[in-house]
């Protein structure tokens, strides 16, 4: 029998079998920000310890990160406070740091990939849940707390229990209009929010190895919210040509080399999985969220489920949660009005999917009264999108556009929801609060449907937007 | 009440404190806003805030607000408790607040971890059996709860209840060794080892 890319990175790292059973695993690369790191540094200074291997260490600031008003100090104080920490912290312990000034800065899942870090068959940490992101390129890559980053600080490895794998098999082909980030919204809703506890996921299947590396990003960004701390997805060649060349990839001879590694890490055909999943793409439709956690969500051509048809373990969660959002049993998601359209997060911020919205923006005119902004993830994407005259598109529309970081996904910094304000969030999370007003409502679905739900000021079908040429705009 | 770093935890005694609901999020358990800080400290009076506190400030029911379990220590919850984000500002919020140990439906996997590598035993435990519990301390908040980690039971008064603490987590926190930063540092050897034969630290020439 034949192994899987996990069970094959996972050996490979396992440094012993630990007194308690787990393993000790050695991370490749150990990435780090603003808001879990500075705790642990002093957790380190207490004990006396060093950072152990700082070269494989890469700090980036972006949950506080303004993304308007970005000059020194932050008028924020607590910002600042913590922006100093890490600037101390990394100079200290000579971490590299990708701060404002490098043009690097980015919300930490954006700049791995980007910057050539993210490379398959290694392990990475961050203290940041959606590291499973840079599963994408068929790395292992692990959320963790604080006292597991003092872990990773002093000791590059962190003591972990191996996790059973399930393969997640989505054939066929996505509709126009349909997106990796349905895919995963779909695979949510079905098992479930805490269906992926003790599990990786593996993505596989024609439906994902036809998406772009940015799509299998968003897919494998939020297996968290499914309960999976790891999602990957196995190495190809969109994999190899998306890495090559970036600056911290390998040069030269050991480019190949180091594909042949990639290509050999990949899991085996006849790798045996713990259990198996499987979802036909052809009949996917845009999905949407109807309540306050990301399994709570529809396709658009479906009613909002009733409470008394559920598991009765969900039943009170979505009771709730139609309390919260102030929406109905059994009614349709379109029409819902919005107030509030975000673009951005480590989800949905990168350039295909600013493009695909901008696509649907062009030509037209954000509803008045909705507020309406782009977020891109990173200072390079940003730079990209206005070369390519995206942020032109968006502004003509009548979108703001802003500076790199988390932003609205979890209000950390000034951009937050206000009062009962309800969201069109191309982000991973619709909790309550999530987005910086307690009574807030966030919507979750794709870019391109964040945009057409701008235009029209309510939930719309993006597919209709996408036939449709738009009207001549003030006229 | 903060640990040391090589202690033994078997036993956790207090009364304890019902957390009614599935899904628990850890946005909800301490909303980001709070987490502008470089330090865990004072984290507690956070805990839940958006619950305990409507948009005006006013108090609102809730347990972490009600004076009759203001001397918890154990954290009583149902299903998937800790979902969503890895931030450690949850379990140390709860922490700060005065729980020592969680027993739950279940958890999520990085929320369980954290509270492991503080040293607060998470335990699993069924929904009849955590409904009991809830009820008991509901009725009778001083009642006082016994957590054992190596018997994997949950006492009140003179019943015992019978939970689930998954075997690494409580050879960890039995054998002192919950915080794992010393013993991962104890076989640099075994760190060196592994690095030199991953292939990407050594210019794709071994592996
Ligand atoms: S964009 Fe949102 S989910 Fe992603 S790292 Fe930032 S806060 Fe977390």
């Amino acid at each position: 029998m034949g192994r899987s890319l996990f069970n094959k990175v996972w050996d490979l790292h396992k440094v012993r079998t630990l007194e308690n059973g787990q393993d000790q695993l050695f991370i490749g690369l150990h990435l780090i920000h603003e808001v879990t790191s500075p705790q642990a540094f002093q957790m380190l200074k207490e004990r006396g310890l060093d950072v152990l291997h700082p070269e494989r260490t890469f700090a980036t600031v972006d949950h506080i990160v303004p993304t308007a008003a970005q000059s020194r100090p932050f008028s924020d104080g607590l910002a600042e406070e913590m922006m100093k920490a890490l600037e101390q912290n990394t100079r200290e312990y000579d971490i590299e740091f990708f701060n404002l000034e490098s043009g690097d800065q980015g919300i930490v899942h954006i700049i791995g990939p980007e910057l050539g870090l993210t490379q398959p068959g290694i392990t990475i940490a961050c203290g940041d849940s959606h590291t499973s992101t840079h599963g994408a390129f068929g790395a292992i890559g692990f959320g963790i707390g604080t006292s597991q980053i003092r872990d990773v600080l002093a000791s590059q490895c962190m003591a972990i229990s191996r996790p059973k794998v399930r393969r997640i098999q989505v054939d066929g082909k996505l509709q126009p209009g349909v997106y990796a980030k349905d895919i995963i919204l779909k695979i949510i809703a079905d098992l479930g929010v805490k269906g992926g506890l003790g599990y990786a996921y593996e993505y596989a299947g024609s439906a994902v190895h036809d998406l772009s590396m940015e799509g299998r990003m968003t897919i494998c960004n939020m297996s968290i919210e499914g309960g999976a701390r790891v999602g990957y997805v196995n190495p190809d060649d969109t994999t190899i040509e998306y890495v090559r060349g970036r600056r911290y990839a390998p040069k030269g001879e050991a480019f190949d080399r180091a594909v042949e590694y990639w290509k050999s890490i990949a899991s085996d055909a006849d790798a045996e999985y713990d259990d198996v999943y499987t979802l036909d793409a052809n009949t996917l439709e845009p999905m949407i969220t109807w309540g306050t956690n990301p399994g709570q969500a529809i396709g658009l051509g479906e009613e909002t489920p009733a409470v008394d048809s559920m598991p009765p373990e969900q039943r009170e969660v979505a009771a709730k949660a139609y309390r919260h959002m102030e929406l109905q049993e059994g009614q349709s998601m379109e029409g819902v009005p919005i107030d509030v359209a975000f673009l951005g997060s480590c989800t949905n911020s990168r350039i295909s999917d600013l493009r695909e919205a901008a696509s649907i923006v062009k030509g037209r005119r954000v509803k008045p009264g909705v507020r309406a902004f782009v977020v891109p993830g990173s200072m390079r994407i940003a730079r990209q999108a206005e070369e390519e005259g995206l942020m032109k598109t968006f502004e003509d529309a009548g979108f703001e556009w802003r500076g790199a970081g988390c932003s609205m996904c979890l209000g950390m910094n000034p951009d937050k929801l206000q009062g009962r304000e309800i969201c069109a969030s191309s982000s991973n999370r619709n909790f309550i609060g999530r987005q910086g007003a307690p009574g807030g409502r966030t919507l979750l679905m794709s870019p391109a449907m964040v945009a057409a739900a701008a235009v029209n000021g309510h939930v719309t079908d993006v597919r209709e937007l996408k036939t449709r040429e738009p009207e001549p705009v003030g006229a | 009440m903060s640990r040391t770093t090589d202690e033994i935890i078997d036993e956790i005694t207090g009364p304890g404190i019902p957390i009614r609901g599935n899904d628990i999020d850890t946005d909800a358990i301490i909303p980001a806003r709070f987490m502008k800080c470089v330090t865990f400290e004072g984290l507690g009076e956070y805990a839940f805030y958006d619950e305990r506190y409507d948009a005006d400030g006013n108090t609102r029911p809730h347990p972490f607000n009600d004076e009759r379990h203001s001397q918890a220590k154990v954290l009583l919850v149902n299903s998937n408790f800790g979902c969503g984000s890895s931030r450690e500002h949850a379990p140390q919020a709860l922490a700060k607040w005065g729980i020592e140990a969680v027993v739950g439906e279940s958890f999520a996997e990085i929320f369980a971890g954290n509270c492991t590598a503080m040293g607060i035993p998470a335990m699993t435990m069924d929904h009849d059996k955590i409904e009991e519990l809830m009820h008991i301390v509901e009725s009778e908040p001083a009642t006082v709860l016994s957590v054992r980690v190596r018997e994997q039971i949950v006492q009140a008064d003179r019943r015992v209840f019978e939970g689930s603490i998954p075997p690494a987590s409580r050879n960890s926190l039995l054998g002192g060794t919950w915080d794992s930063t010393a013993l991962l540092l104890s076989r640099r050897d075994a760190i060196r080892e592994t690095a030199e034969r991953l292939p990407y630290l050594n210019d794709f020439v071994r592996g």
